[in-house]
């Protein structure tokens, strides 16, 4: 009895179901790939399977915590962050480079650089947010806009070329601090984390998202300013998706406005839905879509190593969205409770 | 069986989960007769309405349509058989025309393309033949809401059918426009269509009905012809007798009324146009003032006027004596303000959050998003709550959607309680729940009127509000149109007010 | 009873939009007339270049009209392009073949998007945003190579010039007659098709009245799933036309191919004056926008020094201030009425 409801306790906190397929796309990887979980050290840097994946889930990470939060609050999602992404690095690579295509030294400090593209990303995340509190619009079709343009405009920026930074210290953020033997992006994620929980726990900026998500015009009557913590939630992503593309950009040392965050939207939502969280908005669980991230970059990196090109990565994640969306459907949940009655009849 | 009779309902019984919404009531239509339907919030009209539409299925009882006995699945189901409605929030489509509007999904078609030519012929006959103020190739939005309603009504008309459900039509129309309606009404009367037409407005019963079956708590109360019925016995029939013996708590409250300082509230002229007329309204530290009228009368408006929940768009509102400008309801808030609203699912919950985080939430609204209440604080105030107002909850971390409705409505009272308000507004707190918790949230707001805060109470339940109110504010139709204190406090007073003048009383 | 028809609000949005082609392409006449830009062919080259997308845009416009919306349909025609390139290069199918293939795919697109969204009510984006990726990664996974068709029948039809006796007399005194290729004769088939549908038939009309309210709709007994799920059926089958239609104008298949054409389709309808919310639309405003896309393009490419990305981004701004325009005007003022009759009728009830 006891061992029942335990059981039934841990089936159904909030983190069960992410941990559960957190576990199982590690599990798979351990079959086919024995060596999955060995990790050792070449040139004085950890290096396996597993590290690879916390090192790339980085920026998903950062992406997953501002499309959390967008989702909570206005039950849409942006799905301009891979764009902003783009925006982000072109405009922090030409500001380091002075304007030319490829430089070996600084025109400018890298922290300066970095936070003026953070910036411009946080204005991208304005826009979107303005279109989606103020002017009432869809957010993925508001995001649409910059999704298509912002990677025109990142081109612009870069002038339709690859901006090459090829001065190390700019290489950092994407690779190890010193002899350091945990990459870098690791840390970046880990403080982003910390700040927006520093930010959840300390101000009533979640409990009134979800306040907002819920029940709006309760909300209102109680005080909230809906128009203000959609547009802010927007912002903040916008912010977030600029931090992950200075990363995406370091780790190349360079800004490629056609790749950098290609996809990335779509992984994003994946690990918010993965996480738990309900695509239409309302109560949200940030662990869950951390954890959420890293069971994607898991199955990124899975499919890697079984010889799947990053072309075609989109068809498989495509049906998990499709799965996940359909299990979370009420309409499905009340088809399947329906028959399963009918069976008990029968 | 009366040959003009065009629908005849018996027994019809109707159980929702562990409430009985309708039981053995009857109900007669005859051809060519306008028949109201009457009753207060909970009487069973709509429900009634339902069940013979198809909406609900039928449980208990038979519908005989012209001698046949039918039972109707959905509404489409029920326009086929010749029964349609016409709804408040008119079920057309305002992207379309007017002609559109009235054909579609039975156009008129030349091979397998559309007729538009006989559309437009056969839409403008019929408006023609109505009277209808229209043109076929008219945006249907662009239209006044009347002569949508009437359009509604007209495509009905055109669908065959013998009876026509009005369910509250005239609730957002003008003067002018309710008398449009209302000619229309007694052309299909003269066409032998029997209409049933449910409304809250006293007046504009007697001024187009011939009958009225009046229901309350689910049972029928009685069919009687408008010309037999005075206007009193029908409001004494609607809010009937309660009969609940509350002994402890006594007749007309007599706090200590502190009338020397500035009042709470003294609104002057204070409107929201569409909503409210413009009013006057007072309110002392330690009082506790009504507001009553029959649903629909605007006693929610007054209040979310005064709130800002609907923003005032005229008149003056002074709080302790100073001017102040309310834009939104934090602003309310701040100035000591709580509103307990009408609709508890849509307005007052947030459904997902726990009982913790309900109770906290306007607090930590008012304190701002950078001053987080701690855990502590939170539980602490939620468990004094729980505690203080016997909220029946598993957990505090419950999620509030799993508690009854009673025990929602208390965490939303411990939420307003916890801002610690000086004026309290109470929207119809007792709807809905048991008779214990009504009891005790009766005694609730005694007390706080004894601590000196003032409040508002709105119910429904005359018997309620006299054993609550020190004073009491009539509405009807948007207006204020009485203030009844002291003597006057009985329910003979109450309802002739409410009830307005028998004749010529058109205001 | 003699009340004037006024400008209602959509034919306004339609207005803004043939002038603002007008001026566009006058002004494009006149800067640009040293560069030809004022020759015939140029107007004729915009069909050209565009026939596919006039569909494709077509297809959108339909389910934009219920409500609905599908972000898929650049994937679904990089998809029907590499399959097409692909049977009939490397399979050595015929050109018939290949067309087949498209529409059943596009087909394919439609029934199942259209399944989770008419009856598992899920939100149309996000299915379709599914459904872009899935498109775009099959592509990938036929081939991650370019593939050109050299198919004589489909390059048959690719290059059937098709003379039409308006043109230019050049320096020497020659008239030189203008063409269009028959891929532009099926896109405006499929406009006046489309155009009859939603004026003339049940099925058009129903989709208005989903869009416009779909309780109503619901109340006067029209078949709401049925509706929707053959919008996003003819949406499918659309998009695999004209993807079938662009492969005649680029003649090969590749993954990068089409990337955010429904980003162009969406923007084509909204400027031609369909709603995002719904209940309004009309293919011919659609074929307006378009031609807006493509005289945009066309200056652009003209003026030579800008770069490319630049159509994309004034298109962006063109759809971003037809999005305001519609929330201000157009799409508020429709919807307003109904909102603030249902929040009267709940305050009220």
């Amino acid at each position: 009895m006891t061992k029942k409801s335990t059981w039934n306790r841990l089936v159904h906190t909030p983190l069960f179901m992410p941990v559960v397929c957190l576990i199982a796309v590690l599990l798979i990887n351990l079959i086919q790939t024995p060596t999955f979980f060995k990790v050792s050290i070449n040139n004085g840097v950890l290096y396996g399977y597993i590290i690879d994946i916390i090192n790339r889930g980085s920026e998903l990470v950062i992406l997953a915590v501002g499309m959390t939060l967008v989702t909570a609050a206005s039950g849409g999602q942006d799905i301009s962050v891979g764009a902003i992404m783009a925006v982000a690095a072109a405009i922090c690579c030409q500001l380091l480079s002075g304007g030319k295509v490829s430089t070996n030294t600084l025109a400018m400090p890298i922290v300066l650089a970095a936070l003026i593209g953070i910036l411009v990303a946080g204005l991208c995340g304005a826009f979107n947010g303005l279109l989606v509190a103020k002017f009432k619009i869809q957010p993925m079709v508001a995001t649409l806009i910059l999704f298509t343009a912002g990677r025109g405009i990142a081109q612009l920026v870069t002038k339709g070329q690859i901006t090459y930074v090829r001065v190390p210290s700019y290489k950092v953020l994407g690779a190890y601090i010193g002899k350091c033997p945990v990459p870098t992006p690791v840390f970046v994620a880990i403080l982003t984390v910390i700040v927006m929980q520093l930010i959840l726990k300390k101000t009533a900026l979640g409990l009134y998202i979800e306040s907002v998500g819920i029940n709006g015009s309760a909300s209102r009557l109680v005080g909230l300013n809906s128009t203000f913590l959609k547009f802010i939630s927007y912002v903040i992503c916008g912010l977030l998706a600029g931090i992950a593309g200075i990363v995406a950009s370091s780790r190349i040392y360079s800004a490629d406005a056609n790749n950098i965050g290609l996809n990335m939207e779509m992984d994003a939502i994946l690990a918010v839905a993965l996480g738990g969280n309900n695509l239409g908005g309302g109560k949200f669980n940030m662990m869950g879509s951390i954890i959420g991230a890293y069971t994607i970059q898991a199955l990124t990196t899975s499919l890697y190593a079984m010889n799947v090109s990053a072309d075609q990565l989109p068809v498989y994640k495509a049906i998990v969205v499709v799965v996940i969306v359909v299990i979370q459907s009420p309409v499905f949940r009340k088809k399947i409770a329906g028959h399963t009655k009918r069976k008990a009849v029968a | 069986m009366d040959r003009d009779v065009v629908l005849e309902m018996r027994n019809i019984t109707k159980t929702f989960p562990g409430v009985k919404s309708l039981s053995n009531v009857d109900f007669t239509l005859r051809k060519g007769e306008i028949h109201a339907l009457m009753g207060e919030n909970g009487a069973g009209k709509s429900t009634l309405i339902k069940v013979l539409t198809g909406v609900y299925d039928l449980e208990e009882g038979s519908i005989v349509m012209d001698g046949q006995n039918i039972v109707n699945h959905s509404p489409e189901e029920a326009q086929k058989n010749g029964i349609s409605t016409v709804y408040q929030e008119v079920n057309l489509c305002p992207n379309l025309t007017v002609k559109e509007n009235l054909f579609i999904g039975r156009e008129p078609r030349k091979g397998r393309l559309i007729d538009w030519k006989e559309v437009k012929k056969r839409s403008a006959d019929l408006l023609r033949e109505l009277e209808i103020d229209a043109d076929p190739d008219q945006m249907l939005g662009d239209c006044s809401l009347a002569v949508q309603q009437m359009i509604a009504i007209a495509r009905a008309v055109d669908m065959q059918c013998k009876v026509l459900i009005l369910d509250e039509p005239t609730s957002s129309l003008d003067d002018e426009e309710v008398e449009k309606l209302f000619r229309l009404m007694r052309m299909l009367r003269d066409k032998e269509v029997g209409i049933i037409f449910v409304t809250h407005f006293l007046e504009q019963v007697y001024a187009v009905c011939d009958r009225i079956t009046v229901l309350r708590n689910g049972e029928l109360v009685g069919e009687y012809k408008a010309s037999e019925l005075p206007r009193v016995q029908l409001v004494a029939k609607m809010l009937g007798k309660n009969l609940d013996d509350l002994a402890d708590i006594k007749s007309g409250h007599e706090g200590h009324v502190d009338t020397e300082g500035p009042a709470v509230i003294e609104a002057d002229d204070l409107g929201h146009s569409g909503t409210i007329h413009p009013f006057d309204l007072t309110i002392h530290k330690g009082e506790v003032i009504g507001l009553t009228g029959l649903l629909g009368s605007g006693r929610s408006e007054m209040v979310r006027c005064i709130y800002g929940a609907d923003k005032a768009d005229q008149g003056k509102l002074k709080v302790d004596g100073k001017e102040v400008k309310i834009n939104k309801p934090l602003d309310a808030m701040h100035l000591g303000m709580a509103y307990l609203p009408e609709d508890r699912k849509k307005d007052g919950i947030i459904d997902e959050l726990s009982v913790r985080e309900n109770i906290i939430i306007a607090l930590q609204a008012k304190k701002g998003m950078f001053h987080l209440m701690s855990r502590k604080e939170m539980e602490d105030a939620a468990d004094k709550f729980i505690d203080l107002l016997d909220i029946k909850t598993a957990d505090r971390e419950t999620p509030i959607k799993s508690l009854s409705g009673g025990n929602q409505q208390k965490v939303i009272i411990a939420r307003w309680l916890l801002t610690n308000p000086e004026y309290l507004i109470l929207d119809e707190p007792t709807r809905g729940i048991d008779i214990g918790t009504k009891t005790e949230i009766q005694k609730l707001v005694l007390d706080l009127a004894d601590q000196g805060k003032a409040v508002t109470f709105i119910s429904s339940e005359i018997e309620e509000m006299l054993r609550t109110c020190s004073r009491m504010e009539v509405l009807r139709d948007g207006y204020k149109v009485g203030e009844l204190s002291g003597d006057q406090l009985n329910q003979a007073e109450i309802m002739k007010t409410i009830a307005g003048g028998e004749e010529g009383d058109n205001k | 009873m003699a009340k004037k028809p006024k400008l209602s609000k959509t034919s306004f949005l339609l207005m803004i939009t043939i002038i603002m082609f007008a001026v566009m392409y006058i002004a494009g006449m006149i800067i640009f007339n040293s560069r030809g830009f004022a020759r015939p062919q140029m107007f004729f080259n915009l069909f050209i270049s565009n026939a596919g997308l006039i569909v494709i845009a077509c297809g959108l416009t339909i389910v934009m009209i219920t409500g609905g919306i599908d972000i898929s349909v650049g994937s679904v025609t990089a998809l029907v392009c590499m399959s097409s390139a692909d049977i009939m290069q490397n399979k050595g199918m015929s050109a018939y073949a290949a067309l087949i293939l498209s529409l059943v795919i596009g087909l394919l697109f439609g029934l199942v998007q259209g399944y989770l969204v008419t009856y598992l009510k899920i939100q149309p984006f996000i299915i379709t945003l599914a459904g872009m990726f899935f498109g775009r990664g099959l592509t990938a996974v036929i081939s991650t190579d370019m593939i050109a068709i050299k198919n004589k029948t489909f390059l048959a039809w690719a290059n059937e010039k098709m003379y039409i006796p308006i043109g230019y007399t050049n320096r020497h005194g020659v008239t030189i007659n203008s063409y269009i290729y028959p891929t532009v004769v099926v896109a405006l088939v499929v406009v006046v098709l489309i155009s009859i549908m939603l004026r003339f038939t049940k099925f058009g009309r129903n989709l208005y009245a989903i869009g416009g309210n779909e309780q109503s709709a619901i109340m006067m007994g029209l078949n709401v799933n049925r509706t929707k799920m053959k919008a996003y059926v003819l949406d499918g089958f659309l998009a695999g036309l004209g993807g079938f239609l662009f492969c005649l104008n680029s003649c090969a298949g590749f993954v990068e191919q089409a990337k955010g054409l429904e980003m162009d389709a969406i923007s084509a309808a909204v400027i031609g004056g369909t709603l995002l919310s719904g209940g309004v639309g009309t293919v011919v405003g659609t074929l307006f926008g378009v031609l807006i896309k493509g005289t945009i393009a066309s200056l652009i490419t003209t003026q030579g020094t800008l770069s490319s990305w630049w159509v994309r981004i004034v298109l962006s701004i063109m759809l971003c201030f037809f999005i305001v325009l519609q929330a201000l005007i157009g799409g508020v003022s429709l919807k307003k009425t109904a909102e603030k009759k249902i929040k009267k009728a709940a305050a009220l009830s």
